[in-house]
């Protein structure tokens, strides 16, 4: 069946290559929920694996049983080896769930004395912030990416970003965190000397006051302890942040946006390339998930009008080709959605991988992903 | 086509009909926005008032209902059948916190300079549990208003809740409480806020997919919502597949072994030309659509076990715009939501 899609002229993303070459040591998944991000990740890692090399996959959220099949049990903090016959002698799979508070925790002892990390650690603010500062989760991942890379253990690490609410969280997130800890509403409120007071004026005593009584002492002082606590330590933060960034910059990277045919996920596919692109980010291309080529050859017209014809007196016949008819219906839209997508990123190499009648939870079904991922 | 089967009990229950407050959940992706959004509409049928409520600064409605986006008010979106209308607020948590400041502390002018200091998100960063108490209480405040008639504003509100993995929090608003002051306005509000939600007002509705994951979320929040005492309602299957296949060929077509011959002399008969690669691809569709439809099943056997009037709404070809909306409202409607 001639698609519409494979006649538009356009570059193919062709992932076999990227993911095969020694020069790409971090590929990055990035995308809004639900649209298999995890499972992209993951078939790219076991791909990699099949072709030779040490891959470790860091994903953060997988369903149960796609972790299970990876041998995830639990939150970890270091890559597990997989256990599954690879097809090259040299490759290797290993895999780790983020557990954002640990990575947290483990960067706070890496920047201070044991003493003073015992002291934050302990902090009742920390903990709010180690576990619901938004973008916590995203900064984590990152730290963690920069962890592994610096080990030098892997060929290749594939990364799964956290379904972010507002896109690339995960570029924005140290920043956030430091200037809001260094920011002056909490020193304000931490350390209201006479000084500030005057510059800030009678508002401020009386915000401090709202914000006492609704928040209570307690937590204000556990805030302004932990700010004393931590303000030497911003500056090894802000370094790392940095270095970080660099690192998702530098050519060994590659991003790759994943997404479905459908109006929101495709927003935000749109979104985040435009926001890579932005930033020079290494931007591989677009992985358009499940979409619904046709497999037999019959035109939409011809399959609903013999359908119609047949249902008194062959009624399977009639449903195979309402099922036919139905399939183009569903290509048509995604089709559409898709040109609408185009027409903005004409330069964007892109992917389809049609759909899995199944959600893919097992080893042999992240093959056939990776197969239709890479078109081998 | 068969038609899908529709649980014989009704599934909007005495007590669906008796709450005024629907709070819509589902794991991110299952479309709970449209979902919300047809709820309202379904809800506002024949000359009732609906409010739609968001809390999560996305802007999901007015993308939705193809409207600039909306203000901290509450704005008219849509006009349902019968002349209903379904209003719709974006609740602003910024906006919630000055204007209760602005309330109780009488803050004036230097209100708008804290704001511009990042003051608000930084009492909300700082008590994250401030925002949900923030949060429901508007959204309470929008349930309890009372006109001059001193009736109900609205007859229904419907919020757009946060997703499962947070839901529970986020109406845990007696948690959020205790990290806070004891005393003070806010308490007073949250009091009222967790009298409501563990009231008959108040009913819990869970979307989902057919899908592993969804499913699993939707269990375990269930389980969760029961155990902190919340009223939970329904479980809204979104975008199920339509079987179309007769019932007793579906195992034969998922394991690609449909009659050759009767599909080759069925094609015949319509004057199509069978060829092997046609009757191959037809197969093909055939088993990915059968999979589907069983993997489908044993999801809605799965979450039969949670004992919840389930409410069951199809895959649209072309969903999430305004017509789907109201599609899908007409099919809520037909399964007795009013």
């Amino acid at each position: 069946m001639p698609d519409r899609a494979a006649a538009t002229p356009r570059p193919a993303l062709d992932l076999g290559p990227i993911l095969r070459d020694s020069r790409t040591s971090i590929v990055v998944t990035c995308g809004s929920g639900g649209v298999g991000k995890t499972t992209t990740a993951a078939a790219m890692a076991l791909w990699a694996a099949d072709a030779g090399r040490n891959v470790a996959v860091l994903t953060i959220d997988p369903a149960k049983r796609l972790a299970q099949s990876l041998g995830l049990r639990e939150l970890d903090n270091d890559p597990r080896q997989v256990d599954v016959p690879l097809a090259s002698p040299d490759g290797q799979l290993w895999a780790m769930m983020l557990d954002t508070r640990r990575t947290f925790d483990e960067m706070v002892s890496q920047h201070s004395t044991p003493e003073r990390a015992r002291a934050i650690l302990t902090n009742p603010f920390y903990q709010v912030i180690s576990s619901s500062f938004s973008g916590t989760q995203e900064y984590m991942a990152m730290e963690k990416l920069a962890n592994l890379a610096a080990t030098g253990q892997f060929d290749l690490i594939v990364v799964d970003t956290p379904p972010s609410r507002s896109a690339l969280d995960f570029l924005d997130a140290p920043q956030r965190l430091s200037s809001f800890m260094d920011g002056r509403m909490i020193k304000l409120l931490a350390t209201p000397s006479r000084g500030v007071m005057k510059i800030v004026g009678a508002g401020f005593a009386l915000f401090s006051r709202a914000v006492t009584a609704v928040l209570g002492g307690q937590l204000l002082s556990d805030a302004a302890q932990f700010v004393q606590l931590f303000e030497d330590m911003f500056g090894g933060f802000r370094e790392r942040a940095q270095a970080t960034y660099e690192l998702l910059r530098a050519p060994g990277t590659k991003f790759v946006v994943v997404s479905i045919c459908e109006g929101d996920a495709l927003r935000e596919a749109s979104y985040f390339t435009d926001r890579l692109r932005a930033e020079h980010m290494p931007l591989a291309g677009l992985v358009l998930n499940r979409t619904h080529p046709p497999l037999a050859a019959l035109a939409a017209g011809t399959a609903q009008v013999a359908a119609t014809k047949l249902e008194p007196t062959e009624p399977l016949t009639a449903a195979v080709l309402g099922i036919h008819a139905q399939r183009l219906a569903v290509r048509s839209a995604e089709l559409h959605m898709r040109a609408r997508f185009d027409r903005v990123h004409t330069d964007l190499p892109v992917v389809e991988v049609p759909a899995l009648p199944s959600d893919a939870h097992d080893v042999p079904a992240l093959r056939e992903i990776a197969a239709r991922l890479t078109g081998t | 086509m068969t038609t899908q089967t529709i649980a014989a009990t009704e599934p909007w229950t005495t007590a669906c009909r008796r709450a005024r407050l629907h709070v819509i959940t589902g794991k991110g992706g299952t479309g709970k926005t449209t979902v919300g959004a047809a709820m309202a509409l379904a809800l506002a049928a024949n000359g009732r008032r609906v409010l739609l409520v968001e809390v999560e600064e996305r802007q999901g409605i007015a993308r939705l209902f193809d409207v600039p986006p909306l203000p901290y008010q509450e704005k008219k979106v849509a006009i349902a059948t019968g002349g209903g209308e379904v209003r719709a607020l974006a609740v602003d948590v910024e906006a919630a916190l000055l204007e209760y400041f602005e309330m109780f502390y009488n803050l004036g002018i230097a209100g708008r300079s804290l704001k511009k200091m990042g003051a608000v998100e930084f009492a909300t960063t700082l008590a994250p549990g401030l925002r949900d108490v923030l949060l429901t209480g508007k959204v309470k405040e929008t349930v309890t208003r009372k006109g001059s008639d001193n009736r109900p504003v609205y007859d229904d509100v419907v919020l757009d809740a946060p997703p499962t993995g947070r839901v529970v929090t986020f109406l845990g608003v007696t948690e959020a409480m205790s990290g806070l002051a004891k005393r003070g306005p806010i308490h007073t509000q949250a009091e009222g806020v967790v009298r409501l939600l563990h009231s008959p007002d108040t009913i819990v509705h869970l979307v989902t997919l057919l899908e592993d994951m969804p499913v699993t979320e939707t269990l375990e929040a269930i389980e969760q919502l029961r155990d902190k005492g919340l009223p939970v309602g329904t479980i809204i299957i979104n975008a199920a597949t339509q079987v179309q296949l007769p019932e007793p060929t579906l195992i034969a077509a998922a394991e690609r072994r449909l009659d050759a011959a009767e599909l080759t002399a069925g094609l015949q008969a319509a004057g199509l030309d069978a060829t092997p690669e046609l009757l191959d691809g037809l197969r093909e569709q055939a088993a990915e659509h059968a999979i589907r439809v069983l993997d489908e099943q044993l999801c809605r056997e799965q979450l039969a076990a949670a004992g919840l009037p389930m409410l069951e709404l199809p895959r649209l070809v072309e969903g999430g715009d305004l017509g789907g909306v109201y599609e899908l409202a007409d099919r809520l409607t037909e399964q007795g939501v009013t």
